[in-house]
């Protein structure tokens, strides 16, 4: 019984700094992104429209990365691999 | 809380044949666009009425962009990228309606919808520029990329189901989730969030395919050599 209750406060744990982890760093990303094609935008604003498909194209890019961290969340805390296995053990 | 609600469940079983709802929303779905394409293009006139005025609107907007992004090819590409935004615009809305939830959230329906994008990149690629041209270009600068070529090829086809998997996945969940721990009026503004985020995954989506197949095409144009690198602009 020990060992679920370790695995569970580990999996909980990791679940909370990969989400945090994970949205805080592509939002750093984000923020540059964006920074730069709104810097780019009011330096030359005729090229409007492939600055930003370019730009949606690459934030679809960086959000993507977040999204890995939330499957992988979602993964630990309702489909727990390591804590159907010792389940199953029982 | 059940599982249940968040991911795709099972309607009925005959047999080994599982029924998921994912494949009865869409099924749905495409039946009422089927529906309300022939109704709307039924009666077409040159003074435009309200339905009409506002399909072509759409229509026309959406061919705007495929032929900026992609201003040589866009006839060819055109039904492909026009029916996927249609197709998950709806599918993404559709999870407002109560009682149904958006096919897109479940991994099974992205990934069809991925390895359709998959396939037609090849496909459009090697329409353009002849299967020869198009198999010489993964070896384009030195044949030592060959499988990083390949394994770009998989990875982004897997990056576009699960992304628009995820995006859809996680909106639902976190409203399942506001419910639980809020009330019942809580998750309005989450869901005011859903309607934009559905539109700009249908868009990123879609925007996604066609600078995959883009690329696809025009490889090609930079192996022909004195071919300008980038498409000109009209």
């Amino acid at each position: 019984m020990t060992d679920m209750t370790w695995i569970v406060l580990a999996s909980t744990v990791a679940a909370a700094l990969a989400i945090a982890l994970g949205v805080m760093l592509p939002a750093l990303a984000m923020g540059r992104a964006i920074a730069q094609a709104l810097e780019s935008l009011a330096r030359q604003p005729e090229s409007e429209r492939a600055i930003m498909r370019t730009l949606f194209i690459g934030l679809a890019m960086i959000e993507s990365l977040a999204i890995y961290c939330l499957v992988i969340v979602l993964i630990i805390l309702f489909r727990n691999p390591l804590l159907e296995y010792l389940v199953s053990q029982q | 809380m059940t599982a249940d609600a968040m991911f795709a469940h099972t309607l009925f079983q005959f047999g080994p044949l599982v029924l998921r709802d994912t494949v009865v929303t869409t099924w749905l779905l495409m039946l009422l666009l089927w529906i309300g394409a022939w109704l709307a293009t039924r009666r077409m006139r040159a003074r435009a009425g309200l339905v009409q005025t506002a399909v072509e609107g759409a229509v026309t907007a959406m061919e705007d962009a495929v032929r900026q992004a992609l201003p040589r090819h866009a006839d060819n590409v055109m039904p492909f990228v026009l029916t996927l935004w249609t197709f998950l615009v709806a599918a993404n809305l559709v999870g407002l309606i109560p009682g149904l939830h958006s096919p897109t959230r479940d991994l099974s329906a992205t990934s069809a919808l991925a390895v359709l994008v998959f396939l037609s990149v090849h496909w459009f690629g090697i329409r353009a520029i002849g299967l020869k041209e198009y198999l010489r270009h993964y070896l384009s600068p030195s044949p030592i990329l060959l499988p990083f070529h390949v394994i770009s090829e998989i990875t982004r086809s897997l990056a576009l189901a699960v992304r628009l998997f995820g995006n859809m996945m996680s909106l639902e969940l976190v409203a399942l989730l506001l419910v639980w721990i809020g009330g019942l009026l809580v998750p309005i503004p989450i869901l005011m969030l859903h309607i934009v985020e559905a539109l700009v995954q249908a868009y990123i989506f879609g925007m996604l395919a066609l600078a995959y197949i883009a690329s696809a095409i025009q490889t090609g144009a930079l192996a022909e050599g004195p071919a300008p690198a980038t498409e000109p602009e009209q």
